[in-house]
């Protein structure tokens, strides 16, 4: 299908004069191009609208009748002899056939998140969030959740390797290191040199400063490709000293982020998530809610959620700070930012009368300065120890990541570095394009590589240790608000890995020391007397270490930081580098979850693309998907475009963590590399990129025009004085439809009945759902190439969808599973049965009675059944095999396949409460979706139990279902969106 | 016009329009037959086991109770199979050196599970737990026969679906106090479907949920 270029203008028009439609998905959606029309037209591209093949009817039905002959046979094979495998000395905790639940701790970035692991007979199969950790209280995200395919990725690194392809052992590479260290010891280690990320872990942290006291002229470098540098040096700016920055939302009422995704990244990002919504919830009764201004030069799910968005050139955040500075009165020398003075005046007069319950966010891509402004604006509003705290900082040895990288490159360049082991990171690929440390590699005699695979960084290195993924080894890190946590391990080594603790031990000439020696080792050493081994204990299993969080200090922000405003560079075009929403820094890179995993404001998939806003387009000429090449430093990169309503003008973002040449089978190749633009003078963003178009076209996926359902009221939001006001709005757009008179006959639900609502206003589009849908129910990738036919199998899809103008409209995120509808369109033109109502309203799907009529989905109006085109789940490899749910049916090709509500998990409960003689508790069962949700946005339970939380929240007047004119009454309905514009800035969401 | 078929034709034809009809009953009665044979489904067929471990003698001989081995029958999906240290309880002391033990013993020795072959395999799509069964008053006997008699184990029933469902729709024909779940041989003392409706009632059991799909296939 030919593609046409948007018409950004008419685009335009169009938005202007729209009455009745508010919402809208996309540009094309909005433009009504040929090739939309068309996409809608065919209405399930996934499968084809008419038979193209060449095959004849004629063939067809001898094939068929020969197929038929043989179908009876098909059965006759019986079932293949299976072994059962009893332990030979069963652990006393275990029961077969039940799942054990143990603490441990994620990291990211260094920080910890708690963690509990889902374990089925020593095989973990599932991660969920510990509610005893402050980073996590049970939720998690996406990362957390697609870390278990991680473990059992096939394409992990599985043995000692020398000179890349030389298979080796652990022994050899101790009595190589052993050589090497003795060679270094003359002149005090000078020549050693050890990278590891930013590291919070005090067992690693005394293994390091046992290596520098050993090697007095050793140097530990640390580097985080989308680490907190800039945060660590505003705190230094504007206090004098390194601080940690921690922030209370739950205290919080009015709220600026500076370019701050406060709620999508960050090693509290779950926490703060929580408590921003927290404030927001207003289907409880709570009558007010906190407000949030978001200035951001990218759109993320921050400013989704924001009451007012302004999209802001990141290079321009500073006078705005400076701005708001100047407005609340703390004198810091302004700057005239005259095209926002309303808004800077509604936002500083807002802060000003919420003193205490204020907070101004500045985000880890801004510069110090920006955070040193964040600080003083937020001491002078009297936020400090209420909204901010302060605490000595997490990390074990805060430095300056990108200048001791610097250094590092320095050393290696000048010939100074002998030995290098760089732990668990990738420089040769995540390192800034100016210090070309891939050239410089080669410049050290002895290079050492362990990590979980074999990656651009390995390839370069003499000697490769396979790393152990967190869910196989003993460790400790502590939380974004200091607490440690112990990580222990669920499943013995998969392959022949070591943890770097172990190789820091062999370092130390500690070998054949374990693992769990080591951090219990410390943890012992640091214990003052009393049961040690009770408190090791307790400390694993609720998975936190008491007494470890780390108490507020006081600093005060110093007079005089960076009085003279920033001279403003020419308005060139401005370069923003993001870590992705998906892959992050690229260390994700090679999860076929993650990359699958539609990004929340663009729907794109297995890809990066280029961001610009519709007026730089419109002013460049350039049209969606259309490849561009980015020049920026005499460096340059071919990237396609993707136009993105809200995107500060005059500004390209590109993210992170693709285009990776070594991350194994899934990660190569994928997208472009942005690292190779990236420098380390300004690794976030920098004026001075040229864009020139080139006449190619790239393919991008995006799952944003996927299963619309054209243009019915399917989101809806009001403002609160509009909610307080009418709180029947969400009513309005089905008021006259009530209940219609059905054919069909009704249920009777003398037991429970089942049912679901998604609260609008506190889901954050975070997708976090998604990923536990798909750990929960083994739900498959399928691939780029897929996607694009529309076949991708998620269960639960994050539909965002815009409202408002082009270049700054409003962003609503909603949530779509199974409606599980009473009269559900697609069990009565199954014919074979296969989809069917039962007792308690569940929508069941009998896989094995499907034959793959796709019927069911072409009946359903909400598009949500998926159907296995293909042999999607990999029944071949056997490490894959592991990461199987044992309580769900792994589907076959020809099948149907649906959102259950996580029926194994209502049947477990079911037979716990029959087993009892009781009814089934109201929280008891939790879907995967919701005990994900970092902002508890979806509820679940029995609707027939007027004390339930799902029938309580049901009997709210926000309460509406999706497309209920069509009389499906769907079990899963949403609680309308209410958000909190200021009246002062015209009381709409913008 | 000269005939163009033998009036034996008519014979012919007369018997296939007959074996038509007759001969597909036939060989759907054939199917019907065969997919309810014993080959087919595999009752009353001892399987071969590694030890030839005799229920009978463990049961009726010994009298232990299912549970000693069966750990996990009351609390989980899977009823359990004992793990080697439960055989060496006792035969670390009794029948120390017979041959028949040895791969119990060299389990034992060697830290490396007794293959089992599963006698009661249902297919993966299908999710049976035993603990809501044996609390519900379903006998072990009921579904796998008088163990109690098997010298070598095999399949007393079909374990097809129709099978389960003639329970799940009509449960007070099956059910016995939970007290006799264990009891191998037991007899009603009252009328089975009268004790069966009273017992039904007072486990609560929920007849008209029984037969959803989900209850089994998820």
């Amino acid at each position: 299908m030919e593609k046409e270029a948007l018409d950004l203008s008419a685009i335009r028009a169009r938005l202007a004069q729209a009455k009745g439609r508010r919402y809208w998905r996309s540009l094309e959606e909005i433009a009504e191009t040929p090739a939309f029309k068309e996409f809608l037209y065919r209405e399930f591209p996934q499968g084809a609208a008419e038979w193209t093949d060449q095959l004849s009817r004629r063939s067809f039905l001898k094939v068929m009748g020969a197929s038929l002959a043989l179908a009876g046979l098909t059965s006759c094979s019986g079932q293949l002899a299976e072994k059962i495998l009893p332990y030979v000395r069963q652990p006393e905790e275990l029961i077969p056939g039940k799942p054990l639940f143990y603490a441990s701790a994620m990291t990211l970035g260094g920080y910890a998140t708690g963690v509990l692991v889902e374990s089925h007979e020593g095989r973990p199969t599932k991660i969920e969030g510990n509610p005893d950790h402050p980073a996590s209280l049970g939720s998690s995200d996406p990362f957390m959740q697609a870390s278990i395919l991680e473990l059992y990725d096939p394409d992990r690194s599985q043995v000692v390797t020398r000179f890349g392809t030389r298979i080796s052992t652990w022994d050899a590479f101790i009595q190589s290191l052993q050589t090497e260290l003795d060679s270094l010891q003359a002149n005090q280690g000078a020549g050693l040199r050890i990278l590891t990320g930013l590291v919070t872990s005090p067992t690693l942290t005394s293994q390091l400063d046992a290596i520098l006291a050993e090697f007095p002229q050793a140097k530990w470098h640390q580097y985080e490709p989308a680490g907190s540098d800039n945060a660590r040096a505003g705190a230094r700016l504007a206090f004098g000293r390194d601080v940690e920055t921690i922030y209370n939302l739950a205290k919080a009422d009015v709220v600026l982020s500076l370019d701050a995704n406060f709620l999508g990244e960050g090693p509290a990002h779950i926490r703060y998530a929580r408590d921003f919504s927290d404030k927001r919830r207003v289907w409880t009764g709570q009558t007010t809610q906190n407000r949030l201004y978001v200035v951001e030069s990218t759109p993320s799910i921050t400013g989704a959620k924001a009451d007012h968005r302004l999209p802001l050139r990141a290079s321009q955040m500073e006078l705005f700070a400076r701005a708001v500075a100047e407005a609340v009165g703390v004198k810091v020398g302004g700057a005239e930012l005259a095209e926002h003075a309303d808004w800077i005046a509604a936002v500083a007069g807002e802060l000003q009368s919420h003193r205490g319950t204020g907070l101004v966010i500045a985000g880890n891509q801004q510069p110090p300065i920006v955070h040193a402004l964040a600080h003083a604006l937020n001491e002078a509003l009297g936020n400090v120890g209420q909204t901010v705290l302060y605490t000595d900082p997490v990390a074990a040895n805060p430095v300056d990541e990108m200048a001791s990288l610097r250094e590092l490159a320095e050393d290696m360049a000048a010939d100074r570095v002998q030995l290098l082991i760089i732990l668990d990171r990738n420089p040769v690929y995540e390192a800034p394009a100016d210090l070309q440390f891939a050239e410089l590699m080669f410049k050290v005699k002895t290079r050492i590589h362990l990590g979980l695979y074999e990656d651009e960084t390995a390839e370069l290195c003499q000697w490769h240790i396979p790393g152990l993924h967190y869910l196989e080894m003993w460790g400790d890190a502590r939380a974004y608000d200091g607490t440690v946590s112990i990580i222990q391990p669920l499943i013995a080594p998969l392959y022949d890995g070591k943890s770097a603790y172990e190789l820091l031990a062999a370092v130390l000439g500690q070998t054949g020391v374990s693992n769990l020696d080591l951090v219990r080792g410390y943890w012992q050493g640091q214990s003052s007397g009393g049961d040690f081994e009770a408190r090791w204990r307790t400390a694993l299993h609720n998975g936190i270490m008491a007494d470890t969080t780390l108490p507020a200090t006081s600093v005060s922000v110093q007079a005089d930081f960076g009085s003279a405003p920033q001279a403003v560079g020419p308005q060139s075009l401005e370069i923003v580098f993001r870590p992705d929403p998906s892959v992050w820094d690229g260390c994700f890179a090679n999860n076929g979850w993650l990359q699958e995993l539609p990004k929340p404001m663009t729907k794109i998939t297995w890809d990066n693309v280029a961001l610009v806003s519709p007026a730089t387009a419109e002013r460049l000429g350039l049209s969606n998907e259309q490849v561009v090449e980015l020049r920026y430093r005499e460096r340059s990169v071919r990237a396609p475009v993707w136009i993105t309503p809200g995107h500060a003008d005059n500004s390209v973002t590109v993210h992170l963590g693709f285009g990776r040449s070594r991350a194994g089978s899934v990660g190569n190749g994928v997208g472009f590399n942005a690292y190779t633009l990236r420098t380390s003078e300004a690794p976030w963003f920098d004026t001075g990129l040229e864009i020139s178009p080139t006449s190619e076209q790239y393919s991008l996926v995006t799952t944003q025009q996927h299963f619309n359902m054209e243009g019915r009221e399917l989101v809806r939001t009001a403002t609160l004085a509009d909610y307080q006001a009418r709180p029947d709005f969400a009513q309005e757009h089905s008021a006259g439809e009530g209940k219609h008179i059905s054919l069909y006959p009704e249920y009777e639900y003398d037991g429970n009945a089942w049912g679901m609502t998604i609260d609008l206003t506190t889901c954050i589009g975070c997708n976090a759902c998604t990923i536990a849908c798909q750990a929960e129910n083994n739900i498959p990738v399928v691939g780029k190439d897929q996607v694009l036919r529309g076949r991708e199998m998620h269960w639960i899809r994050v539909d965002t969808y815009f409202e408002g103008e082009l270049d700054n409209p409003a962003a609503h995120f909603q949530p779509v599973p199974c409606m599980h509808c009473e009269k559900a369109p697609c069990e009565l033109v199954c014919p074979v049965v296969a989809t069917v109502h039962d007792a308690e309203g569940l929508n069941n799907m009998v896989y094995n009675r499907c034959v793959g009529t796709r019927y069911c989905s072409n009946n359903c109006p909400y598009k949500v059944r998926r159907f296995n085109f293909l042999q999607y789940s990999n029944e071949d490899v056997p490490v894959l095999k592991l990461l199987m749910n044992p309580d769900v049916t792994v589907r076959q090709r020809g099948v149907m396949e649906k959102c259950t509500y996580c029926v194994q998990r209502i049947n477990a409960a079911r037979i716990e409460a029959k087993k009892e003689n009781r009814a089934i508790r109201d929280g008891e069962i939790v879907t995967a979706c919701q005990q994900a949700c970092p902002t508890q946005a979806i509820i679940f339970g029995n609707i027939n139990d007027k004390g339930s939380q799902v029938a309580q929240s049901k009997a709210t007047p926000l309460n509406y279902g999706l497309l209920v004119e069509l009389n499906t009454e769907p079990r899963t309905t949403y609680l309308a969106e209410v958000k909190n514009p200021n009246a002062e800035l015209g009381g709409k969401i913008s | 016009m000269a005939q163009i078929f033998h009036p034996s034709t008519n014979t012919i034809a007369k018997v296939s329009i007959f074996g038509g009809v007759f001969i597909l009953a036939g060989v759907a009665v054939l199917i019907m037959v065969f997919v309810h044979s014993s080959y087919a489904t595999g009752v009353g067929v001892f399987v071969e086991q590694p030890v030839p471990f005799s229920h009978e003698h463990h049961v009726s001989g010994l009298g232990i109770d299912c549970r000693y081995c069966h750990t996990s029958v009351e609390k989980s999906a899977f009823a359990g199979i004992p793990p080697t240290e439960t055989c060496m309880t006792c035969h670390s002391q009794i029948w120390t050196n017979a041959a028949m033990l040895e791969p119990v013993r060299a389990s034992f020795r060697t830290d490396r599970p007794i293959e089992w072959v599963r006698v009661h395999n249902l297919p993966d799509f299908v999710y049976f737990n035993h603990s809501i069964h044996v609390a519900k008053g379903v006998g072990c006997e009921t579904c796998h026969g008088r163990v109690d008699q098997m010298a070598l184990t095999y399949k007393a029933n079909t374990l097809y679906m129709e099978w389960c469902l003639d329970c799940h729709r009509h449960p007070e024909n099956y059910i016995r106090p939970v007290e006799e779940v264990y009891t191998m041989g037991y007899q009603p003392q009252e009328d089975q479907v009268a004790l069966g409706r009273e017992l039904v009632k007072a486990y609560s059991i929920q007849v008209k949920q029984l037969t959803n799909c989900s209850v089994c296939h998820y």
